[in-house]
C-alpha cells in the first residue's frame, strides 16, 4: 500500500468503561482519499475525534509524517493541517463568512488591536473561489444554505492549509446538485495533494470517491485495501459481521381499508397545495420528494406544528379541527421529524426520560399527582428492549451517547409507548447505518402489522420502494403521483419528482 | 409588486423596534407636555441616563455572551464606597479615589469570572451570590453610614466639556463609542459574538471560552464601578440604598436596545445606548406629565414589557418573512426548474 502520511498505532480508547476502539492501526494514505465505513458505534467517528484532537487515545500512538502527534485541543490539530468537517458544522451564524474563516486568529492591523477588514476579505474571498462559492465575504452565515455553509467550512480548512481534511457524513443536508458540487470539489483537493478521510453510511458515494476503504467493526479494524478489492455488498458483511441477504424485511401483514386519516384538499399559500390523500389502518405509505418538495412541511401542517388555510383532516373518521401538537397526540397521532438532534431529542437528559416524555401524563393520576414511577419504568424498559436499544444504563445515561441508529429507536420509542393509530415518520434513517436502517424498518412493519397507519416521508426512493404499499411523490407543493406497489418503477417516479408528465 | 413593497417596509420597521419605541414615545410625552421638547430637558434626560447607561453596556458584554451580571448594582455600591472611604480618610486625590474605584470594580468583576469560568457556576447564581454578598460587604465598610465625596468630585460631574456639554454625556458617548468599537473592530470583540452564538462550537475552533466569559465579566464589573462613580459625581454622597435594582435597569437597557438573552445578537450603538436613553425617557416623561407617582413604576413596567413582547413577535414575523417559499406561481414556472 502507498505511502501514509497518519498513522494510528494500536489506538484504544474507552469512555464510561465501554471499550471503543480495540487497538486499531491503520495508515491514512497521502495525497488519497480513504473511505471510512462501519456501523453507528463502530467507533469511526471517535478515531476521527482522536486524529482532530477531540479526545485523547488512552493507549498506542499517531504518526504524522512519522513523527509522534498528540494533539491536546482541535486547534492543535488545525495547527498540524488537520480539519476535521463535522456533520454539525461548526459556524456561527451570527458572523460573516470572512470572520468564520478567522475566528481563532484575526489578522491586526499593523500594532493596533484592531480587525484587517480589507486583509480578511481578500483572502476569504480567493478561499470561495476556491471551493466555488460565489458570494461576498462579508455574508452572514445565517443567510446560507446549509450546502453553502459546508463549503465555508471546507474554505476555512483551506485558510489554514490543512493537508488532512476529515468529512464526517457530508452529503446528510446537501441537495444532489449540492452533493455533486462537494464530490467534484474534494476530487480537485485530492489532486491539489491533500489526504481525504471520507466517512459516511451512503456506499455508492464512497465506492464513487474513495482510493482506499477501511471498514471498521465494534472498535477493530476488519479490512483495509484498495477500492478494487471491494464490492457494496462485500462492504454490507464486513460491517455487520455476517452477510445480509436482504436490505428490507419481508411484510407479513396487508393494509386494510379502513381509514385512519384522511386529508382533503389542504393547502397553505406557498407551502402546499391541495393535499388529498387516504391512509389506512395498517397502511404503509411512502411519500417521496426531492429536497424542498414540501414533504417535510406537510407532515408538520399534519400534525398540527404549522397552520393550513384551507382543508380538511379526520383522524379515525372523526374530524380533526384546530391542529396543535398536543391535539394531535390526543386524537392518537405520532410524529417522528426529520430532524432528532433538535426536534425529536432532549440531547442531554437520560434515554429513558427521553423515551417517557410523550406518555408520560398517562403515569399519573392527574397533572400534579405523583408519577407511577415503577410502571412507568418498566414499560419505558420493554420498549427500549423491544426496539433492542443499545448503548448503556436507560436511566442514567443521557441520550447524546447514544449512536445514530439508537438516537433514532429512543425517537421511536418515545411515540410507540403512546401505541399511536397514525405515524408521520420523517427520514427515519438519515444518518443511520445499514443494520440499524433494517431494524427501523422491521419496527416499521411490525407498527403496521399491529394496525397503526404509517406515513413514511423519505428522500430514498429505494427504501420506499422497498417497505411501502403505496407511494405519493410530491413535488412543488403538490401531490403529482400516487402509485401502488405493483407499479413501483423508480424511472417513473423520479419523472414525476421532477415535475414532468408522469402519466 | 405592492405586495414585496409592503413587505419589504415591514421587515424594516421590525428591524427597528426600538429606534420606532423610541420616536412614539418621544413624540406622545412632548405632545403631552410641549416642555418636554425643549433642549434643556433632552440633556437632562441625557444627563440621567448617563450612569444607567455606562452599567448598561457593561451588561451588554455579559448578556451577548448569553451570561447575565446581576451583581451590578452591588459592586456600584462597593466600589463607590471604597473609594469614597480612601478619598475621606486617607484625604487621597480624586483621580486616586476614581482609580481605586475602578479597581474595586474589577476586581469584583473578576471574582464573577472566577466563579462561572473555574468553579462552573451558573452565572444567573453565580451573580446572584454576589449581590448579596457585595452588598454585605459595603455595608461593613460603610456601617450603613452616607459617605459624602469631596466637593471637587461634586465640581467635576457638573462640569462641562468646553463649557458645552456635561461631563457625564461625554463620559457615557465615550465609553459607548469605545465599547462598540472594540465589539465590532476587534478580535476580542467579535469572539464574544462568537462564544455567545455557540459556546460549543467556539471551543471546538479552539477559542478560549474562558478566557472571553472573564473578560465579559471583568469589563461589566468597571463599567458598573465607572457609572457608579459618575452618579455619585451628581449626587455628592453614597448613601446605604445606592445601586440597588440598578442591575434591572442595566438589562432592561440592553434588552430593549435589541440585545437577546440568549447571546450573539445586539449592539451597544445604537442598542443600548438608545435603551438607557429610552428608559430614562420614560421616567422623565412620567414626571412631566405629573402621572401618579405610584402609578409611574407600572407604566414604566408596561413599556418594557411591551418592548419585550415586540421583540419576541419580531422574531417570529421575520423568521415567517424569511421563509422561503416552495411553491412557484404557476405563471413564474418557465425557467425555474431549479429547486
Amino acid at each position: 500500500m502507498s505511502d501514509a502520511i497518519l498513522t494510528f498505532d494500536h489506538v484504544e480508547k474507552s469512555f464510561f468503561g465501554v471499550r471503543v476502539l480495540k487497538g486499531i492501526s491503520l495508515d491514512v494514505p497521502r495525497g488519497k482519499v480513504l473511505g471510512l465505513v462501519g456501523e453507528n458505534g463502530a467507533g469511526k467517528s471517535t478515531l476521527m475525534n482522536l486524529m482532530g484532537g477531540v479526545h485523547a487515545p488512552d493507549r498506542g500512538q499517531m504518526l504524522l509524517n512519522g513523527a509522534p502527534y498528540a494533539p491536546r485541543t482541535p486547534s492543535d490539530a488545525n495547527a498540524a493541517g488537520i480539519a476535521f468537517i463535522h456533520q454539525e458544522l461548526n459556524l456561527f451564524t451570527n458572523l460573516s463568512i470572512a470572520e468564520n474563516i478567522f475566528i481563532d486568529g484575526f489578522p491586526r492591523l499593523r500594532w493596533l488591536p484592531m480587525l484587517d477588514r480589507s486583509h480578511m476579505r481578500a483572502r476569504t474571498k480567493q478561499y470561495l473561489e476556491a471551493v466555488e462559492l460565489h458570494v461576498s465575504p462579508d455574508t452572514l452565515v445565517e443567510k446560507l444554505s446549509p450546502g453553502e455553509r459546508q463549503l465555508v467550512e471546507i474554505a476555512k480548512a483551506l485558510s489554514f492549509d490543512a493537508r488532512i481534511i476529515i468529512f464526517d457524513e457530508p452529503t446528510t443536508s446537501l441537495t444532489a446538485r449540492e452533493t455533486e458540487r462537494l464530490f467534484r470539489l474534494i476530487e480537485r483537493l485530492r489532486s491539489d495533494g491533500a489526504s481525504i478521510v471520507y466517512i459516511s453510511h451512503i456506499l455508492p458515494d464512497v465506492m464513487r470517491l474513495a482510493d482506499e476503504i477501511a471498514v471498521l467493526r465494534d472498535g477493530e479494524l476488519v479490512a483495509h485495501g484498495d477500492k478494487e478489492a471491494f464490492t457494496i455488498n462485500r462492504m454490507i458483511a464486513l460491517m455487520v459481521g455476517r452477510a445480509i441477504e436482504q436490505l428490507y424485511p419481508p411484510r407479513r401483514s396487508a393494509p386494510t381499508t379502513t381509514p385512519v386519516l384522511e386529508v382533503q384538499d389542504i393547502s397553505q399559500q406557498g407551502i402546499v397545495e391541495a393535499i388529498t390523500f387516504t391512509l389506512h389502518k395498517g397502511e404503509i405509505l411512502g411519500v417521496f420528494g426531492l429536497m424542498g418538495s414540501g414533504r417535510s412541511e406537510l407532515a408538520r401542517i399534519l400534525f398540527g406544528l404549522d397552520e393550513h388555510a384551507r382543508g380538511e383532516i379526520r383522524v379515525a373518521g372523526k374530524p380533526y379541527t384546530r391542529p396543535s401538537a398536543r391535539r394531535s397526540i390526543d386524537a392518537g397521532m405520532a410524529f417522528v421529524t426529520e430532524n432528532r438532534r433538535e426536534e425529536g431529542l432532549l440531547m442531554d437528559i437520560a434515554i429513558a426520560e427521553n423515551i417517557g416524555l410523550v406518555a408520560l401524563p398517562r403515569y399519573a393520576a392527574a397533572t400534579v399527582t405523583a408519577v407511577n414511577e415503577r410502571r412507568y419504568f418498566t414499560e419505558i424498559t420493554d420498549v427500549a428492549a423491544s426496539l433492542a436499544i443499545k448503548g448503556g444504563e436507560l436511566r442514567q445515561q443521557a441520550v447524546k451517547t447514544l449512536s445514530g441508529g439508537n438516537q433514532q429507536k429512543a425517537v421511536i420509542a418515545k411515540w410507540l409507548l403512546d401505541k399511536p393509530a397514525v405515524l408521520i415518520i420523517d427520514e427515519p434513517t438519515r444518518g443511520v447505518d445499514v443494520g440499524a436502517k433494517y431494524e427501523i424498518y422491521s419496527i416499521i412493519n411490525d407498527l403496521a402489522a399491529a394496525g397503526t397507519g404509517v406515513l413514511f416521508i423519505s428522500s430514498e426512493l429505494e427504501e420506499l420502494m422497498g417497505v411501502c404499499d403505496r407511494m405519493l411523490v410530491m413535488s412543488n407543493g403538490e401531490i403529482q403521483a400516487t402509485f401502488s406497489r405493483d407499479e413501483f418503477e423508480k424511472e417513473r417516479i423520479l419523472r414525476a419528482a421532477f415535475r414532468e408528465n408522469a402519466a | 409588486m405592492k405586495t414585496t413593497n409592503r413587505q419589504h417596509l415591514a421587515q424594516l420597521a421590525l428591524q427597528n423596534t426600538s429606534l420606532l419605541l423610541f420616536i412614539v414615545v418621544f413624540v406622545v410625552f412632548g405632545l403631552l407636555a410641549p416642555r418636554f421638547f425643549a433642549l434643556q430637558t433632552f440633556e437632562t434626560i441625557l444627563k440621567q441616563a448617563s450612569y444607567i447607561g455606562i452599567v448598561a453596556i457593561g451588561m451588554t458584554f455579559v448578556i451577548l455572551t448569553a451570561g447575565i451580571d446581576l451583581s451590578v448594582g452591588s459592586n456600584m455600591y462597593v466600589s463607590a464606597t471604597v473609594a469614597g472611604l480612601v478619598m475621606q480618610e486617607l484625604k487621597a486625590p480624586v483621580w486616586l479615589g476614581l482609580l481605586v474605584c475602578l479597581s474595586v470594580g474589577m476586581l469584583f468583576g473578576g471574582v464573577n469570572a472566577f466563579l462561572i469560568t473555574r468553579v462552573k457556576i451558573i452565572p444567573f447564581i453565580a451573580t446572584l451570590g454576589t449581590m448579596v454578598a457585595g452588598k454585605g460587604i459595603g455595608l461593613l465598610f460603610s456601617r450603613s453610614i452616607q459617605i459624602p465625596y469631596p466637593d471637587s468630585v461634586l465640581e467635576l460631574g457638573s462640569s462641562r466639556l468646553f463649557g458645552l456639554i456635561p461631563l457625564p454625556i461625554v463620559i457615557f458617548l465615550g465609553v459607548a463609542l469605545a465599547a462598540q468599537l472594540v465589539l465590532t473592530m476587534t478580535p476580542i470583540g467579535r469572539q464574544i459574538y462568537a462564544v455567545g452564538n455557540d459556546a460549543e462550537a467556539a471551543k471546538k475552533a479552539g477559542l478560549s471560552v474562558g478566557r472571553v466569559l472573564t473578560s465579559v465579566y471583568i469589563v461589566s464589573g468597571l463599567m458598573a464601578a465607572l457609572g457608579g462613580f459618575v452618579s455619585v459625581a451628581q449626587q455628592g454622597v453614597v448613601h446605604p440604598g445606592f445601586g440597588e435594582g440598578y442591575e434591572f435597569n442595566a438589562i432592561a437597557a440592553a434588552v430593549l436596545g435589541g440585545a437577546s438573552l440568549f447571546g450573539g445578537v445586539g449592539s451597544v450603538l445604537p442598542g443600548t445606548l438608545l435603551g438607557a436613553v429610552l428608559i430614562q425617557m420614560i421616567q422623565t416623561g412620567l414626571i412631566f406629565t405629573k402621572v401618579d407617582i405610584y402609578i409611574q413604576p407600572l407604566i414604566t413596567a408596561a413599556i418594557i414589557f411591551s418592548a419585550v413582547l415586540l421583540d419576541a413577535f419580531r422574531n417570529i414575523q421575520l423568521q415567517k418573512l424569511r421563509r422561503r417559499n416552495i411553491r412557484i406561481d404557476k405563471g413564474a414556472l418557465v425557467g425555474a426548474g431549479d429547486d
